[in-house]
Order: structure tokens, then sequence, then C-alpha cells
């Protein structure tokens, strides 16, 4: 008969003794195996009489329970230990640096554009667009400038080449206003729309490059006057500037499309060397507008008797910089990254009116 | 265009100062740009009289006077030599700025002798251009006067004209809007007519009425000519112009005074006695256009759309009419007996001979904006009596030839349509008087209806042409604050929002790209012609006749070369690794439909060494990004044909490829840059780009709901199966995966490329390409047998390319 003292003193020798994972389960076979030690005791309980089994019985189970939780135990730590020195040998050396991704951005011209637009959409206004590239009767003629005038060269025209057989000289558009005759030919009244786009002056210093962007904005209505014209842009301002209010006037101006013609300064104090809007002594001058001419409604199709309303036009990369602080207009077009690093816009601020505009 | 407060004032009885005069003008509509106050510089300096001068103990040319000040008894070392005892002359304290010398003036010694202040000579000031010594002023001009007050020195304010408005090119257009807007009252500026004694013996002939309908002009004889008087001088000089003699300065007053421009001719000087005006000439034989001597001391030739006047019977230019005399006739100190012009030029003609010939003057100007055809003889009648008051002589009567232009003619106005245009609510007799007093002859009942108005615009203000310029005059004089505040009717946002599907694309492609680390780029739309032509552009019809610069003289056909360009500039500036882009215009044609929306983006791969090792190949890496941005603004990416070897010839030909519905409609094409089109923009490559035409992407279908189809969603894991195949080496690997995918496009979900090999095992001239097969059990679970079927059927597809399942 097996001493079952020595037996388990035995076992749970070896069991502690056990460095690996391996001879954890050569104990377990040993002991708990079909031949094993233990495994022998409890066959031959079989053989016992129920007297003695009733005796041994629980003494044996109780020998096996220990046994068996003793090498599950030990299995246990040894896992552990082994997990542990695989992830010590996993170690990475996480200061060093991930591949670098290349920052995109929104150039502020267009994002200032996205903001405009998305003022004048809750104000009910659409977009409209036309081509770069106009004829005469568009850019000029339909928009009340007499032929020859002196107006048409204060717009510093470019023009494209004479056609071979017509003569006539394309022109890169001057200002957005050709959208305006285009959507008042091609549209009924009533209308309110933003054009946005691009325009061309041949001027190039330091406010003024051969290239920029306007928006401009037509209302026709039966009875749009200029106090309608006075409001929707101090609202527009107020809410383009993100202000709850602006100190707005409205100046006499000349412009050959509108009758009467505005333009709108807006208060501002630039003495520290930043601007500060509705505060200080100086004006700022922010738009041109004006009750559109009864002659640029006649010769787009509308009865002036009828329909009247209002335009107005403003640059968009004038604006982006008085918002955004951009110093110099120039750079805009020169795609210098570390500039558009610097006064870009992250992909994901879509101007909206839930989480303002900017 | 520029005037004293002073000479304001002659016209307009007022006592505003020159500030709030600029903001009356500015809310006139008459745009200042500048109040230039010279006594303000001018008032730390005041009149001081020398006691005692004494030479200076350590320097010959210095003196140390004791001078009489405002502040007293003061030291001051001078170095002028006029520094003497008993001199009255101008004294700056201590901190003054001296603007002659740019200076703010400190206490300091000066050879040991501390100066106190310093005497001035008035070109210190900036009073004169030089001078000599200091000023030397009357003795009995009292110590302490300021000496702006001495030198008459005033605001001065500087405006914009716009070209509606000519009669602001005289003061008293100026006067007459300020006393509409309540700044002061009018003074009358009416003319006397000066009778003239005899007959005047230069006649006048027109030849071309087109450019001068009408010429009026007189004799003054006995003139003595000679320095202005100060008042006269110090009125032009005030305003920034120089003073000539009596008879020109006189010209000059009345052009900036009534924006009624005159010629003075000396009568000695002309040959004949018959004045012509006609077009330019040129020689019979040469065709040699006439030359003329203007009075600026250059040549001009004259065309025939230019106006010449003309004396010996028309033979010999003596002046540019409306623009400049002739230097062979001007008036000098000599003249004795002077011919005056006052005439009409056309405005257009005008304007145009300044810009061909190249030449402005205060007349041409005024002219070419329109003067005021009615003020021809009441000028002359101004010039005779200023002339007769400065110069003396005998005028001659008028001689007068051709007739003015048509004053503007009467309309209906209905004083109703003040408040319907502009929102303003104002009386009948409020909008009668602000019309009034602007010049217009308001007469009630017109038209044969009782209730309206005819109104006549003044002969000064061709500008009006109907009713709604009455308004903008009725609205500026009362004033732009007084308009209402009106909402305009709240129509809402539009419930399906503003942007057409193509303009929201373009949103959408704009931060989808500056996601996926683009940065946006705003490039001209011009480029040079040759650079246009390598991108198959550089249509006669689309270069710019006058371009800002020789290279931007041409309409882009692509954003790519703009792009290429700005990544070069970067590069040399030490920023090699760029990702641009930029969704803009490409110009095909000159024509309205011609234009093409395109987005274009460009990366320049300068990865710096990773620790890592090299990342994924760019062009893959940027063929990722076009898939993934058609995607996302909803282009039919699974439509779509990739071609490799079409590409136009700006595209790297083994490098580039091009998505296309059909041979016709090219979505977009990308890949390498040629390297010769590199090197002809002077930027290293390699150059990566895809330029997408946004016009060729067709818009997604219009749905009647908004909702979606059912998602699909299978129960069953999908499986995975691998297949090696040999091909030659020609043959495209994007062949291979479609074959596959078709064999059965209902369990084939995907099919993914995991190698592609060359060597051992694979025979020379093929290659193995190594896919993974995502297929997706539909009803139920596959079989053996059922995948063994697909897999014969992708075997057999693939054999169709002449592929062969590597063993």
């Amino acid at each position: 008969m097996i001493d079952l003292a020595t037996l388990e003193l035995d076992l749970i020798n070896a069991i502690g003794g056990a460095a690996t994972v391996a001879e954890v389960e050569a104990v377990r076979v040993a002991a708990l195996g079909k031949t094993g030690t233990i495994s022998g005791l409890l066959k031959g309980m079989g053989a016992m009489s129920p007297e003695e089994r009733r005796e041994q019985g629980p003494v044996i189970n109780g020998l096996r329970d220990r046994v068996a939780s003793a090498l599950a135990a030990k299995k246990a730590e040894l896992e552990a230990a082994e997990l542990d020195a695989r992830l010590a040998a996993e170690h990475v050396d996480l200061t060093l640096p991930a591949r670098s991704r290349r920052k995109g951005g929104v150039h502020p011209t267009m994002q200032v554009m996205d903001e405009m637009i998305a003022v004048f959409a809750e104000m009910g206004f659409s977009v409209a667009e036309g081509p770069d590239i106009e004829d005469d009767f568009h850019n000029f003629t339909a928009l009340n400038f007499p032929p020859k005038h002196p107006a048409r060269e204060m717009h510093d025209t470019f023009f494209l080449r004479p056609d071979p057989e017509t003569g006539e000289r394309k022109v890169l558009r001057t200002h957005t206003s050709p959208v305006q005759v285009r959507t008042m030919m091609s549209q009924e009244p009533p209308i309110r729309i933003v054009a946005p786009g691009r325009t061309f002056r041949k001027d190039s210093d330091a406010t003024h490059t051969p290239m920029f962007h306007q928006i401009e904005g037509l209302v026709i209505g039966r009875d749009i006057h200029m106090g309608h014209l006075k409001t929707t842009l101090k609202d527009f301002v107020a809410r383009f500037f993100e202000l709850d209010d602006v100190d707005a006037r409205f100046r006499p101006h000349h412009f050959p499309f509108t009758e009467p013609s505005a333009e709108m300064d807006i208060r501002c104090d630039r003495s520290g060397g930043k601007l500060v809007l509705n505060e200080g002594d100086d004006w700022l001058e922010i738009l041109g507008c004006g009750m559109v001419h009864p002659n640029v409604l006649r010769n787009c199709g509308i009865d002036p008797d009828q329909w009247q309303g209002f335009a107005f036009g403003m640059g968009v990369d004038r604006l982006a910089m008085l918002k955004y602080g951009v110093p110099d207009l120039r750079p805009m077009f020169e795609a210098d990254v570390r500039w558009l690093a610097h006064y870009g816009f992250s992909a994901f601020a879509a101007p909206n009116l839930a989480s303002g505009l900017s | 265009m520029k005037f004293s407060l002073s000479w304001l004032k002659d016209h307009l009885d007022t006592t505003a100062t020159a500030a709030e005069v600029a903001d009356a003008m500015t809310m006139a509509g008459l745009e200042v740009e500048e109040v230039h106050d010279p006594a303000a510089a001018l008032a730390p300096f005041t009149v001081a009289k020398i006691v005692e001068a004494v030479q200076h103990p350590d320097a010959d040319r210095l003196r140390v006077c004791q001078v009489e000040t405002v502040d007293g008894l003061k030291e001051i070392v001078c170095g002028a030599p006029n520094a003497r005892a008993g001199l009255t002359t101008i004294y700056a304290p201590i901190g003054a700025y001296v603007p002659g010398l740019g200076v703010t003036l400190v206490e300091k010694p000066v050879r040991g002798v501390v100066s106190n202040g310093m005497l001035c000579s008035a070109s210190e000031l900036q009073l004169a251009d030089e001078s000599d010594g200091i000023q030397e002023l009357p003795p009995e001009v009292p110590v302490g006067t300021p000496v702006a007050k001495l030198f008459g020195a005033e605001p001065v304010i500087d405006f914009e004209v716009t070209p509606n408005r000519p009669d602001w090119l005289g003061v008293t257009g100026i006067v007459r809007d300020l006393a509409a807007a309540g700044v002061g009252t009018l003074k009358h500026f009416d003319i006397a007519v000066v009778r003239g004694g005899f007959p005047c013996p230069v006649s006048v002939r027109i030849e071309a009425p087109e450019l001068c309908p009408v010429f009026a002009g007189r004799l003054i004889r006995g003139v003595k000519n000679g320095p202005s008087p100060e008042w006269l001088q110090r009125r032009l000089t005030s305003i920034g112009l120089r003073s000539i003699n009596r008879l020109v300065d006189v010209t000059n007053l009345i052009a900036y005074d009534r924006a009624r421009p005159l010629h003075v001719y000396d009568a000695n000087k002309l040959v004949g006695s018959e004045i012509v005006v006609r077009g330019g000439q040129a020689a019979c034989e040469t065709g040699e256009p006439e030359h003329l001597i203007a009075l600026d001391g250059k040549t001009y030739a004259a065309s025939p759309a230019d106006c010449v006047i003309a004396d010996a019977g028309g033979e010999r230019p003596i002046g540019l009419g409306g623009v400049m005399g002739g230097e062979s006739t001007g008036c000098d100190d000599a003249t004795v007996d002077v011919f005056v012009e006052s005439a009409w030029f056309d405005p257009i003609a005008t304007a145009q001979t300044g810009r061909s010939l190249g030449i402005t003057s205060d007349a041409q100007y005024r002219f070419a904006r329109g003067v005021d055809p009615a003020s021809v003889v009441p000028g002359l009648e101004l010039a005779t009596r200023l002339i007769l008051d400065l110069c003396g002589g005998e005028p001659s009567e008028i001689v007068l030839a051709g007739e003015a232009p048509a004053n503007p003619a009467p309309f209906p106005f209905d004083p109703a349509y003040v408040k319907r245009l502009s929102g303003l609510d104002l009386d009948d007799d409020r909008i009668g008087t602000i019309l009034g007093q602007l010049g217009f002859l308001v007469t009630a009942g017109g038209a044969g209806q009782v209730e309206r108005w005819t109104v006549t615009p003044p002969s000064w203000r061709r500008d009006v042409e109907g009713p709604a310029d009455l308004v903008e005059e009725v609205a500026r004089i009362h004033g732009y604050d007084h308009l209402p505040d009106t909402p305009l009717p709240d129509q809402g946002a539009p419930s399906r929002g503003v942007l057409n599907a193509r303009q929201a694309r373009v949103r959408i492609a704009r931060r989808a790209l500056a996601a996926m680390g683009y940065s946006e780029a705003v490039t001209w739309s011009f480029t040079r012609r040759d650079i246009a032509q390598l991108f198959g552009g550089g249509d006669e019809r689309l270069v710019v006749d006058n371009p800002i610069a020789s290279d931007l003289d041409c309409m882009r056909p692509s954003v790519l070369p703009n792009l290429i360009q700005a990544a070069a500039r970067n590069a040399a500036r030490g920023h090699g690794d760029v990702a641009l882009f930029e969704i803009g215009p490409i110009y095909l044609g000159d024509g309205p439909g011609e234009q093409r929306t395109v987005i274009a983006g460009l990366i320049s791969p300068r990865a710096a060494r990773h620790w890592g090792g090299a990342g994924e190949d760019a062009l893959f890496t940027l063929k990722g990004d076009l898939t993934a941005l058609l995607e996302q603004i909803g282009a039919p990416v699974g439509a779509m044909q990739l071609a490799q070897g079409a590409n136009r010839d700006w595209w790297h030909p083994g490098r580039s490829a091009r998505l296309q519905l059909g041979p016709k409609t090219v979505i977009a094409e990308f890949g390498a840059v040629h390297p010769r089109v590199l090197k002809a923009l002077d930027a290293d490559g390699p150059m990566l780009a895809f330029e997408i035409v946004l016009d060729a992407v067709p818009e997604p279908k219009a749905k009647a709901t908004k909702a979606r189809g059912n998602a699909d969603l299978p129960n069953l894991m999908p499986l995975t199966r691998d297949f090696a195949f040999v091909v030659e080496d020609g043959r495209a690997g994007g062949d291979l995966v479609r074959a596959v995918a078709g064999a059965d496009k209902a369990l084939i979900t995907d099919v993914r490329v995991f190698d592609v090999y060359r060597g051992a095992g694979v025979p020379e001239g093929s290659k193995s390409i190594a896919i993974e097969v995502v297929i997706q059990p539909r009803e139920a679970t596959l079989t053996d047998a059922d995948i063994e079927g697909l897999s014969g059927r992708i075997v057999a597809a693939a054999e169709k390319l002449g592929a062969r399942l590597r063993s």
C-alpha cells in the first residue's frame, strides 16, 4: 500500500519544482494520466469492500482534487510568466515616429465662399454660375455701360484676340454681373440668386491681382426697394463676420448698372494694427450695391414698370483676408504649401449655421 | 480733384470745418480720399525776431542769436548767413517736427553752445522748393504770429470723381451738392457779360463738328501778362498746381472753379486770321501723320480721330483740341494780344485721343468726362472779366462757330417713385426742393396727367436720363442713413438646398481631397502659351491680347501645368513633398459652352526616409485616392474602364492611364507626368497627377424618394480561396481580375491581387499573379462540390485570357 501522505508530498514537490508548462504536464500525466499513480489508486477503489471504500474514497478523492488544483494553479502561474516573458520580448520603442501623413486643407477663399453661400442659402438665395470668357454684351452693354464710356476703361479689361472673321473680341469677365444678365434672360422673376466665381482685371499690386473672386447677388421682385437692400446686406455682413449686428453706413456711389447706387462701409478701428469691427472712427468699405438700373432690366427682357430689385457685389478674397487676418492678397494664388498650411481650413470644418460659420 | 476750404467758401456760405465738409461730401456720394491740413504740420512754428547775433566762439559759420520768441528770449545757434540782429524770421521750439528736414528738434549743444530751438527757412517748412538762408519776414509781423496763418496754409480736400459727375470737377459743382445737402447757402455765381469793343479779328471755321460742335473765342488786345497776384498763385499752389502767368493761371482757375477748360493763344503768334477745327491729317504722298509740339514740349502725331486746332489756313496745327495747346502759340510774359478759346469737345473722341496719344491734361480729363455744353459762352465771359481785371486790355466781340449739343430733354416723373424705389417716405415738397436745389427744372403736370411732374435736368447733368436717376438724387441728398430697415419677404431656406448636383459634388470633392492630405490651391486661369501647347491648348482664340505678363498670355487647357509649377516652386523653397489640388475651370474654346470644371490633384512624392522602410508605391496611392474621390462624388466607379496606353502626350506613356465610360467619355486621366513636360516646366520629377473632368461624370438619376433599397447583409460567412495564374508578361493584371470576377457574379464579391512574381519557376516572358477570391454563399453553405465547381469556372475564365493555373 502506497503511503498517500508521501505520495502527495512528492507530487506537490514535483509540481512546485516544475519550471515549464511541459514539466507540469509531465507531473499531471504521472499522477492523473491513464496510468498515473492517483489514477491507479482511483481504479483500485473498485476492488475495495464497501467499508474500505467508504473510508478510503474521500481520502483518495481529496488527494486527487488537491493535486489537480495544484497542477492548475502552477500551470496558470507558469503561463502568466511565459506571457510576461513573451510580451517583454515584444517591446517596441514607441518614441519612434509614425509615418508622417500629409495634412491637407481647404483654401481660405473657397472656405469663405462656402461660408457666404451658407448664409445666403439660409436667406433663400440659390447659386448661379456662368462662363469666365464673356462677350461684350453680357459683360458691358447689357449692364448699361455706354460704348467707349470711361467706366469701361476703369475696368481694366483683359481681351482675347479678335476673331479673325468677325473682329469680335471676347473679354475675361471683369465681374460676375454677366451671370446676373444670363439669369435674368433665362429665368422669370421673382429672382433671388448669388453668383460666385472668378473675375479678371488687368491690375497687379499689393491689393490687386489679375484674377480674383467675386460673389454678386440679385433680388428681383414686385416691390423690392433700398430698405430691403440695406437690411439684407447688414444681416449678411453681420452673419458673415459672426457679429450680433453691424454698425454700417451706406454711401452714395456710381455704378452704371445700378441706380441708385451705394457702397456699404462698416465702422472699424485699425489703430492697434489689427482690424476691429463695430468700433473706432474709421470705415471699412465692404461692398458695392444698388437698385438694378431700369436699362439693365430692359436689356434683359424684364419690364422695369413691373419688376425692380437690388444687386450687390463683393470681393471674396478680400473679405477672406479681412475676416481671417490675411495680410497680403498675392500669396492667395501662389500655392505656397507653408502659406496654405497656415491659412487653410480643415476638411471637416464645412461652414454651417449649426456650429457657427467658422 | 482737389480744392481748398477757402475756395469752397468763396461759393458757399458756411461755418463747416474741413472735416464736416468731407463728411457731408462722403454722404452725398463724393468719395473723399484725403483731407490734407498743412496748418497742422505748421502748428509749432511761429514768427520770431533776432535781437542779437554774435559769432559762435568755436565755429566760423555759426552765429549765436538771442531771439525774441513766443516762448520768451531764447538762445539759438544758427548757421544761415542771413541770421542778423533785427531780422524777423521763423522760430521752431524744441520738440517741433521740421517737415523739410524730417527731424524732431532736441536740445543739444552745437559746438559747445546749447541751441534752444531753431530758426527756419521756407524750404525746411516745405513752403518753398528751395531757400537761401532763413526766412526773411516783414519787420512789422508781430512775434508769435502762427506761420500757418502767415502763409495762408489751409485744409485741402482731395476726392475721387465718379465718371458720371464731370460737374464735380469744378468747385461750383461741389458747392451745389453741398448746399442741397444742407451744409451752407449757395452764393450766387452768375457771370456778367463783358461787352466787346470791336469785331473779333480772328474767325473760326469748324470742319469736324463730330469732334468739336461748338467753338467760341475772342481777342483781348493790349494785355499785360506776368506773374499772377499772390491770391491767385496761392489758390493754385494750394491744390498742387503751378502758377505760370496771369493768362494761363486764369484758364486753370476757371477749369477748377467751373469745370470749364479754356485755352489762350498768343494772337500775335497766329499765322493768318482764321482758326480751323478739324481732324488730324496725313501727308498725301507719304501718309505720314502731321506732328504737333505741345505745351509739354513733346511731339504728338495726330490721326483723323484727334481734334486739331490749326491756323495758317488750316495748314499748321497749333493745338490738340480739348487736350493741349501747341508750343508755337503759347502765351508768355511778352504776350500783348491774347485769343481766348472756349469750346466743347466730344467726350468719347477726347478720351480716345488721351489714350491713343498717351496724353492727359486737366482739360482732357474734363472734356473726356463731359463739360457743361452751356458753359461755352459764360466761361469765355468769365475769363474775359478776370483777364481784364488782372492784365487790362480791350476785348473784342465774341466769335461763335457751330452749335452746342442739345440740353437734356425733359421727362415725366412720378414723385411716388421715390418711395417705391428707395423706400424713403418723403413728401412732394421735399422731393421738389432737392431737385430744384440741384438745378433741375420741375413742373407739375406732365404727359397729360395732372399728378405727375415733368423734370428737365440742368445742362451740366447729362448723366440723368430717367426717373431712377432722380430717385438717386433725392435719396443721396436726403441721406441714405434715413433708408428704412425692411427685411426681405421670408422665403426660408429652400427645402432642397440651393446647390445643384455639380456644385454639391465640387464641395464634396474639395473636402474629400483635403481629408486625404491634399492642400487646396487656387491658381491663375492663365498660363504661358507654349506651356498651354504642351497640354493640348494654346489655341489662337484663347490667347490674351493684353496679358498682365508675358508668361500669363493664354487661357489654361489644364490645371496641371499650374500645379506642376507650384510644386516646383515649393521644392525650390525646400518643400519637395507636396500634394496639391485645385478645382477650377479649364478652357477648351472661347464659347460659353467650352469651359469645363476639373478636379486636378498632384503629388510630388518626396517622402522623407522612414525607419520602417519605404511605404506604399506613390503611384498606387494616387490611384487609390482617385478611386476613393470618384466614389465620394458618386461617380459610377464600377462601370468605369481603365484604359492604359491611350493617354495624351503629357503623360508618361507607361505609367499613366485613364478612366472612361467608353472611349468617348473620358472621366479622368492619371499617372506620372511625362519627364519631357516636367523638364519644359523646369520641374524635377517624378510628379504624379490626376485630372477629372467633372462635367463628364454622369449625374446620378433623380430618385422619387430619399429611401434606400434593402441592404444586402448575408447571414453566411464569406470564404476565400487562393489561385496563382501564369500569364504572359504583357497581360494586364486588371484583365485577369475582371475575368475571374466575372466567373460567378453572384458568389464572387471581391478579387484581390496579393502577389505578382517573375523569376524561378515561372517561364521567361511570363509572370505569376496570385489572387484571393472572396466567395459569399447566398442561400446555403457551399459544399465541397459547389466550391470545386466554382474553382473550375474561375480557372476556365482565366484560361480564356491565356492564363494557366500555376502548379
